[in-house]
């Protein structure tokens, strides 16, 4: 009893002089920046930034964006990278859309509850697919991912056009019960705000938010807490000393590209929810975006620094940046993505310098040390 | 003594092994499948001048804008280990620049001169400012170069004023189609004298060692004297001045500036380029000659598509499949297999020279 006691104390003392790590500090920045930009729009601008269904909009719109982040920090904190996952997103909306308008084949005498679920399982399946062909070819066949991925994203944006050359969207004419699953939204009345009328409209969420915030926990979990997120991060920090250690070095790849590819394809499904469309156009640039986002939120691209709480906020900063442009009245269409570059600039500025300076202890003038020694 | 010289010479260009095999791949099918493929006759243009056409020449026209691309990109790649994103971009950024200036007033030689100077100025700056990032701030390439990536098309939409303005000239015509009187296009040209001019610069100057040895060991090459930083910010420098020659070219061919479509997704095929080049992605040794044969095997399976009549809209998932076979076959883990099979093949007779090499 009292040897356990005393052993606690001892970690409780010893987590406390653990300096703050770099991946723990980035992030705290990019919340503090979030909330702070957040809250002086709200100040500023008032307009939609009052209401808390603002919030949930920038959730609604950007669920998917959320999910391939996730995906995008796993695979750099594994050293590695993956530009494939905007393109899965876009081939898996268009497959499930193909699926739930009957044109794969024929599900007749289904209903539309199992169909919506198989839908999401084949978006799995296709997911895993990718993962499964990357992730050989990367881990195994150790070929570059840069490369490897860059043709996974050409092979999911070519096969969407030769499974359906034309747009698909899902309506309301044909596919009612779908659309009514799909696009179910939970209200939330205690966070409603009055419309003019002076009627409380309650804020309203999509379902495949509840997947992204779940994704991002379950994520988290397994970066902190499990064996499979040490070695992430061991194999990103150093793949050669991670191999002396006795971390299976090509199997921590492979699964870090197959997590990835997995996410990007439940993303797609939340896209299609979202977007109940099909199109070769959908999430262009997303990979570019996600990354974005990891990077804001702290993670750095050279592997084994990063976590997946940042890259939440990571996404949160990119699109209120956005909103924050249009509504501060720059019209034009080309100051939101110069904005937004301009934000990133900064952001990544800071990190070089904040981990640069980190390399050196500050020190303190000898007149300001208080204690002797 | 003759023999060991051949294995040299194997043992240094073996990179151009892929690009080469893959193009002679290309060409065989193309052969099997449609002989007319490779014919090449002269036509007439609309102005009356006689004009070379044919597949072949599309694919070395067609590629020019990559194939100079593909050459800054590997200068890049070879200095910092790290790949630029933003080519494509700042190729729109430079093109606008171009138009913007031919806008001004009435279009001679002098002002498409001046047009040319300006926005390679403009383009090195912007190469600077990738450059100075990557160098000052020790950020990787691809982060670095994110930000230009992001909002380089609306910096050239705004320096078009929200349009996409149109310049037509007859010396316009000549830079992106053909030079009344010489019957190979222009673009083609272009590539060639730009190749001439870096052999150049790589024949008198120290500068391809420099980037070489920055690529391999930034730390050692340092001790050696040479400044990493310098080196790779005129990595990123001469990167721009690609940008701003395909840029103008790509301007040229279609006398007008869209910042949405001027060599939309060249980065991705310029960094392939390079990698099927044989070009570790990682820097250190390059050779440009590989990077320039991968832009012309690109598009050489691009127009291998098109006579197929695919739909451009699909090519992209078929060049998939080819650069995957292509990468297996260039993969670390492969080719040790083949030297392992060459070394039991050829173990009785040869041990002694492998020794000795």
């Amino acid at each position: 009893m009292t040897a356990n006691s005393v052993s606690t104390n001892e970690a409780i003392t010893a987590r406390r002089r653990e300096p703050v790590s770099n991946a723990t500090l980035l992030t705290c920045i990019s919340i503090g920046i979030f909330l702070t930009m957040y809250i002086v729009a709200i100040i500023t601008l008032k307009g939609g930034f009052t209401k808390p269904q603002q919030v949930f909009d920038i959730l609604n719109n950007n669920a998917h964006l959320i999910i391939i982040a996730c995906a995008l920090t796993i695979v750099m904190i594994n050293g590695s990278i993956d530009i494939s996952v905007a393109g899965v997103v876009a081939l898996v909306s268009m497959v499930s859309v193909m699926f739930l308008k009957g044109r794969l084949w024929p599900a007749e005498g289904m209903s539309d509850g199992v169909r919506v679920a198989l839908a999401a399982c084949i978006a799995v399946g296709i997911g895993l697919m990718f993962g499964l062909v990357q992730g050989t070819l990367i881990a195994y066949l150790d070929i570059q991912p840069f490369i490897v991925t860059l043709a996974g994203m050409f092979f999911a944006r070519g096969m969407i056009t030769i499974v359906s050359a034309e747009p698909l969207q899902l309506t309301v004419s044909n596919e009612p019960g779908i659309l009514t699953i799909v696009q179910h939204r939970i209200e939330m009345m205690f966070l409603g705000s009055p419309n003019k009328k002076g009627v409380i409209i309650p804020a309203r969420m999509e379902v495949g938010v509840i997947a992204a915030l779940l994704v991002v926990v379950i994520i988290a979990v397994i970066l902190r807490k499990t064996r499979l997120g040490r070695h992430f991060y061991a194999v990103g920090g150093n793949r050669q000393s991670a191999l002396t250690l006795g971390i299976n070095v090509k199997r921590t790849r492979f699964q870090a590209h197959l997590i990835s590819s997995l996410l990007a394809g439940i993303a797609g499904f939340v896209f299609m929810m979202h977007n109940v469309s099909g199109n070769a156009t959908n999430a262009t640039a997303g990979e570019m975006d996600a990354i974005a986002s990891s990077i804001i939120g702290g993670t750095l691209l050279s592997g084994g620094v990063g976590n997946v709480i940042g890259t939440f906020f990571g996404v949160m900063i990119l699109a209120t940046i956005k909103l924050i442009v249009v509504a501060s009245g720059l019209r034009e269409p080309w100051w939101q993505t110069i904005t937004t570059g301009a934000m990133l600039c900064f952001f990544i500025l800071l990190q070089s310098v904040v981990l640069s300076r980190r390399g050196h202890k500050m020190k303190l003038p000898p007149w300001l040390k208080l204690t002797k020694g | 003594m003759p023999e060991r010289k051949k294995t040299g010479f194997f043992q240094n260009n073996s990179q151009l092994l892929i690009p080469l095999v893959a193009i002679g791949l290309l060409l065989i099918f193309n052969l099997i499948r449609d002989s007319s493929f490779f014919s090449v006759n002269i036509g007439t243009n609309n102005d009356g001048y006689p004009v070379l056409q044919g597949n072949l020449i599309s694919i070395l026209n067609g590629a020019s804008e990559l194939a100079i691309l593909a050459m800054g990109m590997t200068l890049v790649t070879a200095a910092s280990g790290g790949q630029d994103i933003s080519v494509g971009c700042l190729a729109a950024i430079a093109g606008s620049v171009f138009v913007k200036v031919l806008r001004a007033g009435p279009i001679t030689g002098w002002t498409v001169a001046l047009g040319v100077v300006l926005c390679c100025l403009v383009a090195m700056v912007f190469g600077c400012f990738n450059g100075t990032l990557v160098s000052v701030f020790k950020i990787q390439p691809m982060i670095a170069t994110l930000i230009l990536f992001t909002c380089g098309r609306s910096i050239a939409y705004w320096i078009n004023g929200g349009a996409t303005p149109t310049v037509g000239s007859p010396i316009i015509t000549a830079i992106g189609s053909f030079i009344p009187g010489i019957p190979v296009p222009t673009p083609i040209l272009i590539v060639i004298l730009v190749g001439i001019i870096l052999s150049i610069v790589f024949r008198t100057t120290t500068l391809r060692l420099y980037i070489q040895s920055v690529g391999i060991n930034q730390g050692a090459a340092k001790l050696n004297g040479i400044n990493p930083l310098k080196i790779k910010l005129l990595a990123f420098i001469l990167l721009g001045a690609c940008c701003s020659v395909s840029g103008v070219i790509g301007v040229s061919r279609l006398s007008l500036i869209n910042h949405e479509t001027l060599l939309l997704n060249i980065e991705m095929d310029a960094i392939l380029a390079v990698a099927i080049g044989g070009n570790s992605l990682g820097g250190g040794k390059f050779n440009m000659a590989g990077s320039i044969l991968g832009a012309y095997t690109i598009q050489a399976l691009t127009i291998t598509l098109y006579a197929m009549k695919v739909p451009s809209t699909d090519v992209k998932a078929y060049k998939a499949i080819v650069i995957i076979l292509l990468v297996i076959l260039g993969s670390p883990v492969v080719k040790d297999a083949f030297r392992r099979l060459r070394m039991r093949s050829n173990s009785g007779r040869t041990s002694i020279g492998k020794e000795a090499a």
